[in-house]
């Protein structure tokens, strides 16, 4: 029996155990839409977002939240091009998303039609890959590689574009139950050799650090990292995108590393003589000055992407694979012959020089203050969600103080675009993490720059009842670039004061949420505690100090080791 | 020219490939010096020669990008091995009567060949390495070139005993 395109679609997306949809109709997907409706509905939950932007960071949220691709379907031309940021975002940060846009019908194709984009061409540079189907028959299968390719070797997203005949035309559904991509075979197994020469040098190691991050948490290797380290006793920093890879509280873990990195773990880089880099990439924002970067280390690198190793570092040990399989091997390889009493005793020192460095210079602000400290939000926000909330942020101060000051102990509980740095994600994405943990505590930390690039989804919140709690840190400014304007241009803030803004407590009622307000630190608690009460969205406007900056702070292309510290 | 390399590809043949490719190229700023591609024996696949050029690293980087994109299948560097360039290249010349003699004797010297005769000008095709193409250019320059249409260099390794240098699509 033939099927027509659209359900050929939307079988192959039960097939492939798809329960959410993020998007967004349009001319060019309307037969897509009318049958997810009549035919569908009791299978996939439909969630309509505002804006197509917020569609693609809602079905990112939704994926790293849960480790299981996010689906995002929306119109041609306009609905596609709209997607382009969340595509960047999810690209930067290898996240399985996978996007489907309508296209005007194939004999229009190239013809300028009504709300025709080469999305295909417009997205390939920030896609793992995309495809425009030509054939109805072709449909299923494509589907079938884009799942595949889309969620193994290093994720990323995917954009299928659908021309409006091959939704309309019936074809035979069949839906393969194997790929086999010739050209695409990632590499997943740890090279032995070299596992066994990362041992040694770890076997030998008197001040070692392990550097962990998002790969960690996109291979499930967060357990095998606990094991490595705990049975080591080696400590542990993290990239942004690693957070709670490594539970916060525990004793070895050293804080972030990078710009915006504590002083224990940026001065532990640059005397470590033992680098192990799992799942991480060596970004700029993480190294400052490259040739200064761990300058006394051997480096042993364990990543997925051949493209990451020795590009912006050389490395002794570089390792080709999966991290948890790399990490399980080396344990393996260091369970049968371990480091020598000689070595252990020198890595006690090195603990000792780490505490003094934490002792030296904690993170810190000023806990008297009246006017509210950002840190303190965060701090509080911790406290009264025992640690427990997913938190997503937005891009600049808010996200880097949420990164310093909520402790993250798990896997998957810290959603932030750390690549592309895009302000107007942590709402949606906090969205699409609420709609995979209906009963869980998601927040979304906000700066009142931010949080109106996609305000609009306040709508969608209030519609389908998510309880997300929005904690906009507001300061008048756009922090982040007020802050190196402050250090680095003469203290002119050229264009970055947005005191006019609106009314965020009047706004989320005006689209039918609850609006909250705190002037003063003694207000934070309580103005926390009811939102938390409260069942459904939640928009906290926390006036904070307007010139708190995020410390210690490296200045770009700086060495790490310089800090500007409080 | 620093550090030439000749990088031969092969690559499914789909449209939209060469796209990937190049984009590629430009979106990291590596340079691409020449490109050629056609089909293989096998028609679903094609080859693709590149001519680039840039220090080890970057170069290292040039072939893992390649290697990453999906409907690349194979990414060789020829470079480091033995290997047959050929560039086809077409020049117009100045050549009046007077002139011809000498046309004619550097066509014959580089074992080029005329494709077209007209009044006044000659069209001539040679075949060779990169040092063979620029040696005839720089001799024939003193007849006033019209014209030069070049495809781009192709490569293939060296054929070693025993071992197969066809189109196989691994």
């Amino acid at each position: 029996m033939k099927i027509s395109g659209a359900q050929i679609l939307l079988r192959s997306l039960k097939a492939e155990n798809v329960d959410t949809i993020f998007g967004y109709p349009g001319g060019a997907v309307i037969d897509i839409f009318d049958t997810l409706f009549r035919e569908f509905s009791q299978d996939f939950r439909f969630i309509l977002v505002r804006h197509e932007q917020a569609a693609v960071h809602a079905a990112d949220g939704y994926a790293r939240a849960t480790g299981r691709p996010g689906i995002c379907l929306v119109t041609s031309g306009p609905g596609g091009t709209n997607t382009v940021t969340g595509l960047a975002t999810a690209y930067m940060d290898s996240i399985p998303v996978i996007v489907f846009t309508g296209q005007v019908p194939t004999p229009l194709i190239g013809n300028d039609a009504f709300q025709e984009a080469d999305i295909v061409g417009i997205t390939r540079p920030c896609t793992k890959h995309n495809y425009l189907v030509a054939r109805t028959e072709d449909l299923a299968s494509t589907i079938k590689e884009a799942f595949f390719i889309s969620t193994t070797g290093r994720p990323g997203p995917i954009l299928i574009d659908l021309p409006k005949d091959v939704v309309q035309k019936k074809a035979k559904f069949e839906y393969p139950d194997k790929i086999e991509i010739p050209t695409y075979k990632p590499n997943v197994k740890a090279h032995i050799p070299s596992v066994k020469r990362a041992a040694e040098l770890i076997r030998q190691a008197e001040r070692p650090v392990i550097y962990a991050g998002g790969g960690v948490i996109t291979s499930g290797a967060h357990e095998e990292l606990y094991k490595l380290a705990s049975m080591l006793n080696f400590p542990v920093t993290m990239t942004l995108m690693g957070l709670g890879c490594f539970p916060a509280i525990h004793p070895l873990f050293l804080g972030m590393l990078g710009m915006h990195g504590t002083y224990r773990a940026n001065m532990a880089i640059d005397n470590t003589d033992l680098l192990l880099a799992v799942g991480a990439r060596f970004d700029d924002r993480v190294t400052g000055r490259v040739e200064e970067f761990a300058r006394h280390a051997k480096i042993i690198h364990i990543d997925i992407d051949p493209t990451s190793i020795q590009k912006n570092i050389l490395v002794e040990v570089p390792i080709v694979c999966d991290a948890r399989d790399g990490l399980s091997r080396l344990i393996e390889e260091l369970k049968t012959k371990r480091r020598s009493a000689k070595a252990d005793e020198k890595l006690k020192d090195w603990h000792s020089q780490l505490t003094a460095w934490r002792n030296e210079q904690r993170l810190r602000f000023d806990r008297t203050s009246e006017v509210i400290k950002p840190q303190f939000v965060i701090e509080k926000l911790y406290e009264l969600t025992a640690g427990k909330a997913i938190v997503a942020t937005e891009v600049g101060q808010n996200q880097m103080w949420a990164a310093q000051y909520y402790l993250f102990d798990n896997p998957r509980t810290f959603l932030s675009s750390g690549g592309l740095g895009t302000m107007g994600y942590g709402f949606p994405a906090a969205i699409g993490a609420q709609v995979a943990y209906p009963d869980k505590v998601v927040i979304d930390v906000a700066g009142d720059g931010s949080i109106q690039m996609n305000i609009q989804e306040l709508a969608t919140v209030v519609q389908y009842k998510l309880p997300v709690k929005i904690a906009i840190l507001n300061n008048g400014y756009l922090g982040m670039v007020r802050q190196w304007q402050e250090h680095f241009y003469d203290q002119v803030y050229a264009y970055t004061d947005i005191t006019v803004a609106p009314d965020f407590v009047k706004l989320a009622e005006a689209y039918g949420a609850v609006g909250l307000r705190a002037t003063k630190s003694s207000e934070v608690e309580n103005v926390i505690k009811k939102s938390l009460q409260i069942k459904g969205p939640v928009v906290i406007d926390f006036v904070v100090d307007r010139e708190e900056g995020v410390y210690p702070m490296v200045p770009a292309g700086a060495p790490i080791k310089e800090m500007i510290l409080v | 020219m620093e550090n030439r390399k000749v990088i031969s590809a092969l690559v499914e043949n789909k449209p939209g490939v060469l796209a990937r490719v190049s984009g590629m190229f430009s979106g990291r700023g590596f340079n691409i010096d020449s490109l050629s591609v056609a089909p293989t024996m096998d028609p679903e696949f094609s080859r693709m020669t590149i001519i680039s050029h840039g220090n080890e690293a970057i170069f290292e980087q040039i072939l893992k990008q390649l290697r990453k994109l999906i409907n690349v299948s194979k990414v060789q560097d020829l470079t480091r091995g033995d290997y047959v360039d050929r560039e086809l290249v077409l020049v117009r010349v100045k050549a009046a009567s007077a002139k011809r003699a000498e046309a004619l004797r550097i066509v014959e010297i580089f074992r080029a060949r005329i494709v077209d005769v007209a009044q006044d000008n000659l069209t001539i095709e040679v075949t060779g390495s990169q040092g063979k193409i620029e040696a005839i250019l720089e001799l024939l320059s003193s007849l006033s070139i019209l014209e030069v249409i070049r495809t781009g260099t192709v490569a293939i390794p060296r054929g070693r005993k025993g071992s197969k240098s066809g189109d196989s699509g691994d």
